[in-house]
């Protein structure tokens, strides 16, 4: 009786191992013929879900992923609204943003939301090589106006562009500012030490 | 003189076409096996990625051939010669139409099963000669691997060759159609002689011959080192086996030899059990579809066509089933196909006897 049972072990196991062999090559033949190019399509399309067939593959270039609109990915300051309010560059744990303000001699205009403005941004640097992206800037920021893009591909050739300068102020202007300022408080001081004058009795 | 230049112009031509087969070989298995995985494959070099074979093996030429320090140089540098030689010569006596064959011997399939053997002393060269525990390791595997299944791919072989009663492959191909001489009998009952076709390949003369293809096309991937059974390669755990330390052409060569050797079992199996270049369309009544569809071209078409699709299957099936154990590679061979291919070889000697006389 084993000896039979043995026999027809002989044969049932490889019969099985080709049966089993054979539903892996059909599985693998489907996937074979059932090639189709992938649509990327966004994550809220209703049908998201039952794309299951065709390539995963993304030839990235050429056809990308759609991401969010409030993605958080590149930093972008709005310079007109910007205030110079530096608190960017302070709340930043890696300190990736330099800021190098100037007052202004009198009030230079409004923000979008009214606030006004003060002071003038000879540099606003944001070295995005060092940025990891906690966003905690985009809070801090009273007139929101610095905020993260939905831009996510920003490969550069050379490590220095990664950088990003966002004050629209020249070196020229700049140091015309700095010449108004430092007369304007030439001024100041002047007008203070002729009041000084004026009330010493002697 | 002149006789020498044409077994110049075949030698080169064989060369040739193992050659340029190789490359479109590459190029199918990627894009076959990238579909198979739902990936696209090299779609970038050329239209739909087909040039990018070609852009490899630029690349490879390119490349230095570096001799480790401890290798032993001779055996080193002489293994991929070996192993691709082996596998070229081999071509010499496949027959790919009526009347065309390279080397016209009347020993073909003994010839080839002969000399394709040597690839494995050229695996074991190259695993020695190179001086290192995962070559060597590959190398043994590979020994112990292709002896083993030599014996069911030769039996499987013989229960062909005792119903064609020829071991001259040509004389194989030729009973396997319209113009032989012979009486042909699709499964041993009805005559089919002036009929051909499919009717009378040598799989539906002597059914159980379907059983000796599959042995010999399992054993045939064992000996072409194809997955499952690339345990000589193995790049997981052997870190690519017997040819670790090769660099340049000269894994160049090693490649070569094992898609050249793909296509040389196979086209053995087609000319064995499949009707070599013979056609698949039967005479029927005044619709002579067999004897229109004979003939030089169309016979290097068959031939081709039905060599082709089992190369596809070997790809299909390397990128399907995993790797077998070592335990398990032997247990197989020795186990199943083995003693199988002994009870097809004596069902072909019966049948010949009792049934196709």
């Amino acid at each position: 009786m084993a000896g039979i049972c043995n026999e027809l072990r002989l044969i049932g196991k490889p019969l099985n191992g080709l049966l089993t062999a054979w539903k892996g090559l059909s599985l693998t033949i489907q996937h074979a013929f059932g090639f189709k190019k992938r649509e990327t399509a966004f994550v809220s399309e209703p049908n998201y879900f039952d794309k299951q067939n065709g390539t995963a593959t993304i030839e990235y270039p050429a056809q990308k992923l759609p991401v969010p609109e409030v993605g958080r990915y590149q930093l972008d300051v709005e310079m007109d609204d910007c205030i110079v309010c530096d608190l960017c560059a302070k709340i930043c744990p890696v300190d990736c943003i330099t800021i190098d303000s100037i007052k202004a001699t009198e009030a230079i205009g409004q923000t979008s939301d009214g606030t006004t403005k003060r002071l003038y941004a000879a540099k606003f640097d944001i070295d995005m090589a060092k940025c990891m992206y906690c966003g905690l800037c985009t809070v801090v920021c009273p007139t929101e106006c610095i905020v993260m893009t939905d831009n996510y591909d920003k490969t550069v050739f050379d490590l220095g562009k990664l950088t990003y300068h966002f004050s629209d102020m020249t070196a020229e202007e700049a140091d015309e500012k700095r010449a108004l300022l430092e007369k304007q408080n030439a001024e100041k001081q002047a007008a203070k030490l002729a009041a000084m004058k004026k009330n010493d009795p002697q | 003189m002149g006789s020498y230049a044409i077994f110049f112009g075949v030698a080169i031509g064989l060369f040739a076409f193992a050659a340029t087969f190789a490359l479109f070989a590459v190029y199918a298995e990627r894009k076959l096996s990238a579909f198979i995985q739902d990936r696209i494959g090299p779609n970038v070099t050329g239209k739909y990625g087909t040039l990018q074979t070609i852009a490899d093996i630029l690349k490879l030429i390119q490349k230095e051939m570096i001799d480790p320090a401890a290798v032993d140089k001779c055996l080193y540098a002489l293994a991929p010669a070996i192993i691709f030689i082996a596998v070229y010569l081999g071509f010499a006596a496949l027959p790919w139409a009526p009347g065309l064959v390279p080397s016209k011997i009347n020993i073909g399939l003994y010839y080839i099963f002969g000399i394709i053997s040597i690839e494995t002393l050229g695996i074991l060269m190259a695993g020695w000669g190179s001086n290192n525990k995962y070559s060597i390791l590959g190398a043994m595997r590979s020994a112990a691997q292709i002896i083993s299944y030599e014996i069911p791919a030769g039996f499987a072989l013989i229960a062909a060759v005792v119903i064609c009663g020829s071991l001259d492959l040509q004389a194989i191909s030729t009973q396997q159609g319209i113009i032989t001489q012979e009486h042909i009998k699709f499964l041993g009952i009805w005559d089919v002689t002036g009929m051909g076709g499919i009717l009378a390949w040598n799989v539906f003369r002597a059914p159980h011959l379907l059983v000796a293809f599959v042995i010999y096309f399992i054993a045939s991937l064992a000996e072409s080192n194809r997955a499952p059974f690339d345990i000589p390669e193995a790049e997981s755990e052997l870190v690519s086996g017997f040819h670790t330390e090769y660099t340049g052409m000269r894994f160049g060569l090693i490649f070569l030899a094992e898609y050249s050797m793909m296509f040389l079992v196979s086209m053995v199996g087609v000319i064995l059990f499949w009707g070599s270049w013979n056609t698949p369309l039967p005479n029927l009544g005044t619709m002579q579809l067999a004897a229109w569809t004979t003939g030089a071209v169309w016979g290097i078409f068959w031939i081709f066509t039905k060599t082709l699709l089992l190369v596809a299957l070997q790809i299909w099936i390397r990128w399907t089933l995993p790797r077998l154990r070592v335990d398990q590679l032997m247990n197989l061979s020795w186990k199943i196909l083995t003693p199988l291919a002994f009870l097809c070889m004596i069902a072909s000697a019966l049948w010949r006897v009792y049934v196709m006389n």
